[in-house]
């Protein structure tokens, strides 16, 4: 269970301080995966790289804290102090654009057995990482590749298998299928979903495509302007959002078949960027389990 | 009526590799649309990468040379043979529209630049006409003069940015307007804006658009008819809402199947205990 009390993460630009993340409080159970969806600028992304602990200047934490609740390879607690020692392991990060986050100048296999503190038997590290590229539907000869010689499919799952190698407590995934197309992005989020049943662990998924979210997520984290908006059960978001801005991302989208128009509170809403939506720090429970920010349905004028 | 686009038998060959070792690409397979009416419409060709989308796209904005055929735009010939000799007249019919607005224009020239040069030089205006007309297009996607006047793609959304993109296209008064993903780069949330946009161009300014997405859902949404490519070819055509609603080839089905939709799920997802 990862517990967020009131964190504000800022960033120090020029002589001026952003506040990118502003008083999020927050419990993330086990054994779930939760969706994070936020426009950009919402602070998403700031958001999970503080949880994985990769806070560096400009960016800081201005206040609260992170509990992980997880425990190490060493058996101590995993604490912000200590969670870089832990990636990879205990928790690992799929970046955005993570098509290119593998090194192009070196094969693949050197950057399976690169981490620090995996087994010094290179050998049997190998081996087993071949193995299990396999499972997740990789040929064995793309080990001996290098990235630019795989396709933007398979560099995401040989990411994916990058960071699910040491099965990790947590996964954070950050944009995971953005450049993909619809037929390759089902096969990588069947392949998350199912890496999930098994280790039994949390992965976090940040997408803006309500959709994703809504297949993929057992719980759905809305932000805006650096504020949790909505959170709760992925069903319940969905069925029956309560803030004004969960409802516009789901109405945003179009469906198939539904002949309806789209799209309109959006552009009502306009280029009003953070300001078109009012959103209050507090949080109250309206169901069990469903959070929204209060007041829940006011809105500030619109902009155009 | 109007053929509003027909393509006879388009194809492209790019050249990969070296000299000894080159490898032959069709990207586009004998490519045969035919579109006619009376009325604007909205053609979305969906596929994935490579299946040849955007070098249609090209092809259409006389971007990329067909190694044969023809693509023919509002009964004039854009692409291959007998094509419109002159670039302006060209350009006074089909104008484009951009994945990424930020790439689109130069970061270090005011964006409103473009959109008076494109009447000076593409619709031949004089200083006062182009500045009416700029004013007009940009109110008829929704913004002032005033607010983009100046200004550079860094003090724009990318959704701002993109509506300048789309009223510079209009400045020329062009039939046909060619979006390659012009929603890709977007907030999901603010997509519907520009969608929505096409739309009302279509109903109320009579224009048309040849909208090439990965998206099939806003791809149902605005238009009226679809084309399906699948490595180069057109592997089905016709009536957006028919192909969608009865797709008649696997592979139309393999994409409608795989839209991450928020009715029904792939697999079933377990309630967490909180």
């Amino acid at each position: 269970m990862i517990r967020l009390n009131d964190l504000k993460i800022s960033y120090r630009i020029g002589g001026r301080t952003i506040d990118a993340v502003d008083g999020v409080t927050l419990t993330i159970p086990d054994n779930c995966v939760v969706g994070i969806a936020g426009e950009s600028g919402s602070g998403k992304s700031t958001l999970m790289k503080a949880i994985y602990g990769d806070i560096q200047s400009p960016m800081y934490l201005s206040r609260g804290s992170i509990e992980y609740g997880l425990k190490g390879t060493d058996g101590k607690a995993v604490t912000a102090e200590n969670v870089r020692k832990e990636w990879f392991k205990t928790i690992s990060y799929i970046p955005q654009s993570s098509m290119n986050s593998l090194n192009p100048v070196i094969r693949i296999r050197e950057q399976f057995v690169d981490f620090p503190g995996t087994d010094s038997n290179k050998k049997r590290v190998l081996e087993r990482a071949r193995a299990y590229i396999g499972k997740l539907g990789l040929p064995p000869e793309a080990m001996d590749s290098y990235p630019h010689q795989l396709s933007g499919g398979m560099r995401q799952r040989m990411m994916i298998a990058l960071a699910t190698f040491f099965q990790p407590e947590l996964i954070i995934a950050d944009e995971p299928t953005t450049a993909l197309d619809v037929v390759v992005q089902k096969d990588i989020l069947m392949l998350l979903m199912e890496l999930q049943e098994e280790m039994g662990n949390t992965i976090l998924v940040v997408s803006h495509d309500m959709g994703v979210h809504y297949q993929v997520t057992q719980k759905m984290l809305i932000m805006y302007a650096g504020r949790v908006v909505e959170y709760g059960d992925t069903d319940s978001v969905f069925a029956d959002p309560q803030h004004a801005y969960t409802k516009m991302l789901i109405d945003s989208l179009p469906t198939i078949g539904d002949d309806s128009m789209r799209g309109v509170m959006a552009s009502e809403a306009g280029g009003g960027g953070d300001r078109a939506f009012r959103v209050e720090p507090n949080l109250i429970e309206v169901k069990p389990g469903h959070f929204v920010a209060q007041p829940a349905r006011q809105r500030e004028g619109v902009l155009a | 009526m109007t053929f509003i686009l027909k393509t006879e038998g388009l194809n492209k060959t790019y050249r990969l590799g070296g000299i000894v070792n080159a490898k032959q690409v069709q990207a586009l397979n004998d490519v045969n649309i035919t579109v006619e009416s009376d009325k604007p419409v909205v053609i979305a060709v969906v596929g994935e990468s490579g299946s040849g989308k955007t070098t249609l796209a090209k092809t259409l904005l006389r971007l990329e040379t067909p190694t044969s055929g023809q693509a023919i735009v509002y009964d004039e010939v854009v692409a291959g043979k007998g094509a419109i000799p002159s670039k302006k007249d060209f350009l006074g019919l089909v104008q484009p529209i951009f994945q990424n607005p930020f790439e689109a224009f130069s970061r270090y020239r005011p964006v409103d630049v473009y959109l008076e040069e494109t009447a000076r030089r593409v619709a031949g205006m004089d200083g006062v006409q182009a500045e009416a007309a700029v004013e007009a297009a940009l109110k008829s996607v929704g913004l002032n003069y005033d607010d983009v006047r100046g200004k550079y793609t860094a003090q724009f959304s990318g959704g701002e940015l993109q509506r300048i993109s789309v009223a510079r296209a209009l400045i020329p008064n062009p039939k046909l307007i060619v979006a390659d993903e012009p929603v890709s780069m977007i907030d999901a949330s603010r997509r519907m804006i520009i969608i929505n946009l096409f739309k009302r161009l279509r109903d109320e300014a009579g224009r048309s658009f040849v909208y090439i997405t990965h998206d099939l859902a806003t791809a149902y949404y605005i238009s009226d008819y679809v084309a399906v490519m699948n490595k180069g070819r057109v592997v089905e055509f016709g009536p957006a809402r028919k192909v969608m609603s009865d797709p008649q080839h696997d592979y139309t089905r393999l994409l409608l199947s795989s839209i991450p939709t928020t009715t029904s799920r792939w697999r079933e997802r377990k309630r967490v205990a909180s």
